[in-house]
């Protein structure tokens, strides 16, 4: 009760103060617009010339694209600006202010910005999913529903876990934004799924940057290709990362010794 | 206070030289944001090598003429001359003129155009370091075949050059909006939307739709990346490179034109605000 509180309280002063600069709302339905064009413009012109790729169908991919944009709309919401944020506060040792207030310190860091109009994406990767479901249409059940419902679910944990252990060790290190860098851009080749790609990259973007997780698992729950194993896999290293990162973070606060120290 | 463009040509080589030590020894100092970039410069083409690979696979072999190791050869051929022609300067003049920085460039005896190809050419000069490497362990991995002959390698070397010409030019004369608008970075996006679908990162102009290549070709975008890579995997019938660098030498015009134009109207009006 307390956390979802603290969560929308977080979010209320990010609507707050992003109200006052209006005008970025329109530019963000400008940039996610070309970021959907640049996506089903690629996926028109190579179905254009084939009719599967590595056995996925035309919609089965634009299901695809729709959650390569929801999450990539969460990560940019609240994950991105508030590790961004993390990381400046150890630089510049305003941490103090965080470390100091009585709630649990790792659930402010991970809340303490919301970039609002990230929300455009969110729901634009909602709608596109949706668009792809109509037109598969009965071949999507219950089964299919829940089992993605939860693979969403493991591949957000996921990749926040690893965002938040990659920020942990800014404890140690300045540069780390970089490695978030490298993300970002490793992020784009999320929107194909991970089966068509050669070994060495397609264990790249499982294990090293869970791009596979948080996009072609749920994606592959959607449309039925889920095998048990696979979700089993999810779920394991779901479980794991958190309580990793956890313990990372709180063995990481230790080391943290303040502006003034 | 301002000479026009190619202006005092003969001292330019002095200048030029000691701009690129400069340079270089400034982005010598960002080695790590070297290696970054690079990670994002390769995985672009890589992806779209992969998928048509793919495609390639499925459809028996070849698509439109391309085999596996064609593809290849085309998204590798395409990272390096878009490497070596790409501009980035568009994204700084909004900063520039909005913060004022613009003002001592104004106060050279030269025109602030020259600063920013000495940058870009040293820039690529320091990055080819990781870039040489990293084509070679692209070309073991993925095993393209080219097949050149003599005359498309020699035309290959003036398509480059114009084709780097026409995105600097046209990417310079873009900057110069900022003169008018701080929503500049929406049409530069538009610009390299533009640039994905119509220049052949995205797919090579041959398997695009007929209209798309009709209009890829009266633009200026198949001439600053796709001709050099065409020429590259000789693609283009002999007669056609001359109508190719014709029309490369034609948008390099208009492009000089064009940045003249719009440098003299812009500057006027950024003296107005006082800055």
């Amino acid at each position: 009760m307390r956390t979802l509180h603290i969560i929308w309280t977080y979010f209320r002063i990010g609507i707050l103060g992003e109200l006052e600069y209006r005008v970025n709302f329109f530019i963000q339905i400008f940039e996610s617009m070309l970021g959907l064009i640049v996506a089903l413009g690629g996926l028109a012109v190579v179905f254009d010339h084939t009719d599967t790729l590595g056995g996925w169908l035309p919609d089965h991919l634009v299901a695809l694209v729709g959650i390569h944009i929801l999450v990539g709309g969460l990560i940019n919401l609240i994950i991105n600006p508030s590790m961004q944020r993390f990381m400046e506060d150890v630089r510049k040792g305003t941490l103090d202010f965080t470390l100091t207030k009585p709630a649990d310190s790792q659930l402010l860091v991970s809340v303490q910005r919301v970039e609002i109009w990230k929300l455009v994406d969110v729901i634009m990767g909602l709608v596109v999913i949706i668009i792809a479901l109509v037109r598969l249409g009965e071949q999507i059940g219950v089964r299919e529903t829940a089992v993605f419902l939860l693979a969403m679910l493991c591949g957000s944990i996921i990749v926040y876990c690893f965002w938040l252990i990659l920020a942990t060790f800014s404890f140690w290190f300045v540069r780390v934004e970089n490695m978030l860098v490298i993300f970002q851009s490793m992020y784009m080749a999320g929107r194909w799924p991970v089966g068509i790609y050669p070994n060495w990259l397609r264990f790249t973007l499982t294990f090293i940057i869970p791009v596979a997780f948080a996009v072609t698992v749920p994606a592959e729950g959607l449309v039925g290709r889920l095998t048990t194993q696979t979700m089993l896999l999810a779920i394991g290293l779901t479980v794991s990362l958190l309580f990793i990162s956890r313990y990372f973070w709180k063995f990481g606060v230790k080391f943290y010794s303040g502006a003034s120290a | 206070m301002l000479h026009s463009l190619f202006s005092g040509l003969p001292q330019l080589g002095r200048i030029y030289q000691q701009q690129f030590k400069t340079m270089t020894a400034v982005q010598l100092q960002y080695r790590v944001a070297m290696i970054i970039w690079l990670i994002g410069i390769v995985i672009e083409p890589v992806v779209y090598l992969v998928v048509w690979t793919n495609v390639a696979r499925a459809s028996g072999g070849t698509v439109n003429g391309f085999t596996a190791a064609g593809f290849a050869a085309y998204f590798i051929a395409t990272m390096v001359v878009n490497h070596l022609t790409f501009t980035w300067h568009m994204w700084e003049y909004d900063y520039r003129i909005r913060e004022g920085l613009l003002s001592p460039l104004l106060l050279r005896p030269l025109h602030p155009i020259h600063a920013d190809f000495a940058e870009n050419l040293s820039y690529k000069v320091i990055t080819l370091l990781v870039m040489i490497p990293a084509t070679i362990v692209l070309i073991l991995i993925f095993k393209p075949t080219f097949d050149l002959t003599p005359i498309h390698v020699l035309a290959f070397i003036p398509a480059l050059t114009l084709a780097f010409s026409i995105q600097f030019l046209w990417g310079w004369a873009l900057a110069m909006i900022a003169f008018w608008t701080t929503r500049v970075n929406a049409i530069i996006r538009m610009y390299f939307l533009g640039k994905l679908f119509l220049a052949g990162q995205l797919a090579p102009i041959a398997l695009l739709p007929t209209w798309t290549q009709t209009i890829a070709t009266f633009s200026p975008y198949r001439w600053m990346l796709s001709f050099p890579v065409e020429l590259l995997l000789g693609r283009v019938e002999t007669a056609d490179i001359w109508w190719g660098l014709l029309a490369q030498l034609i948008w390099t015009g208009l492009g000089v034109t064009a940045v003249k134009l719009i440098w003299h109207a812009g500057v006027k009006r950024y003296s107005a605000f006082g800055a």
